[in-house]
């Protein structure tokens, strides 16, 4: 009796779970077998989007290390201290990913407009950061850096504080104990939030086609063909992309795998 | 050497209040106490990991009680032992001495000496997460003493451990200390004191309650939780023959069971299981011996009877055996007890 309600139940939830995961599946898979292997030969040939998958790659890259050197320290800083503001500190920087993202793109444009300061700093020296690389990276590190300081934070906060204060007893300097025992004990975590980081970076399209649509990153290039040409030229572009970003993934995802392996 | 002087911390479970404590150079001082009673906490502030709310400590001297954990030259091994998972045995002995100038052939040196004393140079390429409880607290101890704290802080280092590692790692103790090495250890556990400590302090409620040379304390409990608390009285040195016989304190020759081939250690009788009598008995128990009534106790609901056969025993006994007996001081009685009734220390 029980046997049979239990298979009952396990059908309903593979039923259920198997009608989300062809969901996800479906129109990606659709999108790809509505592609012919002539059409992505010919867009993977086209300078144009060529370059811009490359911008895109290197731009979200650069605004995940750059942010990093920032963002790990901040990291760490709540993972070990306990203060009064600490809570919305943490819900501060979860406002990124509850913000629409068009509105986020508004923000960094009023933040780095030329009559803002740091629009204003940027001028002196001859920069616009509005339709710049620069201005590109701002708007992808906007709304990508909460899942590297979260996965950083949650990676720090299970280093046992034990093993730091041992190192201390052990005559290290807290420098030392910093990237000998912590940096080292959370890189997993790190590991993750980065590229967590850098793939939310690639993806964006809201924030970043409000600071910069030109240069175009290809979010933008697909959302320009289809509304210039239509779904028929949006999607080999849309595909190659995708499959770009999958190997990217599956390699980043790889190299912690293998290093996890190794450490074990 | 270490000085202690009213160490006092609040928490909301818990307090140490007016913590004073001296150890002498090549002490092994032993903190007994119950389980939550501050004893780790009190290293912990030792180490500098707390601060106290109040209070002083010195070391050779010098006041470290706002000095920074990495400069106060004070090692401390934890109960859990806080071994570094990412690195191999080796690098985790190497720690402490991997910025210093010296040459790399030095620090090879240096990590082989105390993987040596301690017993592990088998082990200096493992990774830690696969070896066992005694084998961490060795790595441990290795780690700390290449250090070369001025104080050795061990947090109940044998808790963890099986009768047999006990053993061995009790000589490793000795010989650490015996190297020179001043150790402060706190345990729960009143035999590893019997074993290893030359000063004791018992620990209530946050208090120091009886402090002293380990001897005295065991002898002479002011209260009555010392005296629950330390258990014994009867602990003696003993030097074993292979013949199941032993000679405590250089002067008594007893018969023991099963001391499994130790050629010395110490032994503790304990006093109710010793049977006293006016008159010899004919019995099983293999240690009979003659002697004087030197001091008689009373306490609640029995009496604590010294008994001089060359060396002092407490022997406890009821007060129904008192009022049949009728002891009384100076008077000869006769003693006796199994072998099996002597429990031996390695």
């Amino acid at each position: 009796m029980y046997k049979n309600r239990l298979r009952t139940f396990d059908i309903i939830f593979i039923l259920l779970g198997g009608l989300i995961l062809l969901f996800i599946i479906s129109p990606l898979l659709g999108m790809f077998l509505a592609t012919t292997p002539v059409q992505l030969f010919e867009t993977s040939k086209d300078p144009e989007v060529v370059n811009s998958i490359w911008l895109t790659l290197r731009v979200s890259f650069l605004a995940t290390l750059f942010f990093a050197i920032g963002a790990i320290p901040l990291s760490y800083f709540l993972a070990r201290t306990n203060f009064k503001l600490k809570k919305i500190i943490n819900g501060i920087i979860d406002i990124p990913i509850v913000i629409p993202h068009s509105a986020a793109g508004i923000a960094i444009l009023g933040f780095i407009s030329r009559d803002s300061v740091l629009g204003k700093l940027a001028s002196s020296v001859g920069l616009n950061f509005v339709g710049h690389p620069i201005g590109i990276a701002l708007a992808m590190a906007f709304v990508s850096i909460p899942f590297l300081i979260n996965a950083a934070r949650d990676g720090f906060e299970n280093v046992p504080e034990r093993l730091e204060k041992t190192a201390l007893n052990l005559g290290a300097s807290p420098v030392r104990v910093f990237f000998t025992i912590s940096l080292p004990l959370a890189w997993k975590n790190i590991l993750s939030g980065l590229i967590m980081m850098f793939a939310r970076g690639l993806s964006e399209f809201g924030a970043v086609v409000i600071v910069a649509y030109h240069p175009m990153i290809t979010p933008v290039m697909i959302y320009e063909r289809f509304g210039s040409f239509g779904l028929k030229y949006a999607r080999p572009i849309s595909v190659v992309f995708i499959l770009v970003c999958l190997v990217f993934f599956i390699l980043l995802r790889a190299l912690t795998k293998e290093k996890e392996h190794r450490n074990a | 050497m270490l000085k202690l002087s009213n160490i006092s911390i609040r928490f909301s479970e818990f307090q140490l209040k007016n913590v004073t404590l001296e150890l002498e150079k090549n002490d092994y001082y032993v903190l007994l106490g119950k389980s939550g009673v501050g004893k780790t906490v009190l290293l912990e502030i030792i180490a500098g990991l707390i601060r106290p709310d109040s209070g002083q400590i010195l070391l050779n001297n010098e006041d470290i009680t706002r000095k920074k954990i990495q400069n106060r030259r004070v090692g401390i091994v934890f109960q859990d032992f806080s071994i570094f998972p990412h690195f191999t045995v080796y690098q985790n002995i190497e720690y402490p001495i991997k910025n210093k100038k010296i040459s790399k052939a030095e620090k090879r040196k240096l990590v082989q000496e105390f993987a040596e004393l301690t017993n592990i140079t088998h082990l200096l390429t493992r990774k830690p997460n696969n070896l066992s409880g005694g084998e961490k607290q060795r790595v441990a101890l290795a780690r700390t003493l290449i250090s070369k704290p001025d104080c050795l802080l061990l947090d109940e280092p044998l808790a963890s451990l099986d009768v047999q590692l006990k053993g061995d790692l009790r000589n490793l103790l000795r010989r650490i200390n015996q190297k020179g090495t001043t150790i402060l250890h706190v345990t729960h556990d009143y035999e590893e004191a019997i074993a290893l400590s030359n000063k004791v302090a018992v620990m209530q409620k946050g208090k120091i309650i009886q402090k002293g040379l380990t001897r005295e304390v065991f002898k002479k409990p002011v209260n009555a939780f010392v005296a629950r608390f330390t258990g014994v009285k009867n602990f003696f040195k003993a030097d074993f023959s292979p013949f199941n016989t032993a000679i405590i304190n250089d002067q008594i020759k007893i018969s023991v069971d099963n001391h499994d081939f130790l050629s010395n250690g110490k032994i503790i009788i304990r006093g109710e299981e010793i049977i006293l009598s006016n008159d010899k008995m004919e019995s099983s128990a293999s240690n009979n011996f003659k002697g004087t009534i030197k001091q008689i106790i009373p306490y609640f609901s029995n009496y604590e009877i010294i008994v001089d056969i060359g060396i002092e025993l407490s022997v406890i006994i009821s007060e129904h055996s008192m009022l049949k007996y009728k002891f009384k001081e100076q008077r000869q009685v006769w003693l006796s007890f199994k072998s099996s009734a002597i429990k031996i220390i390695p």
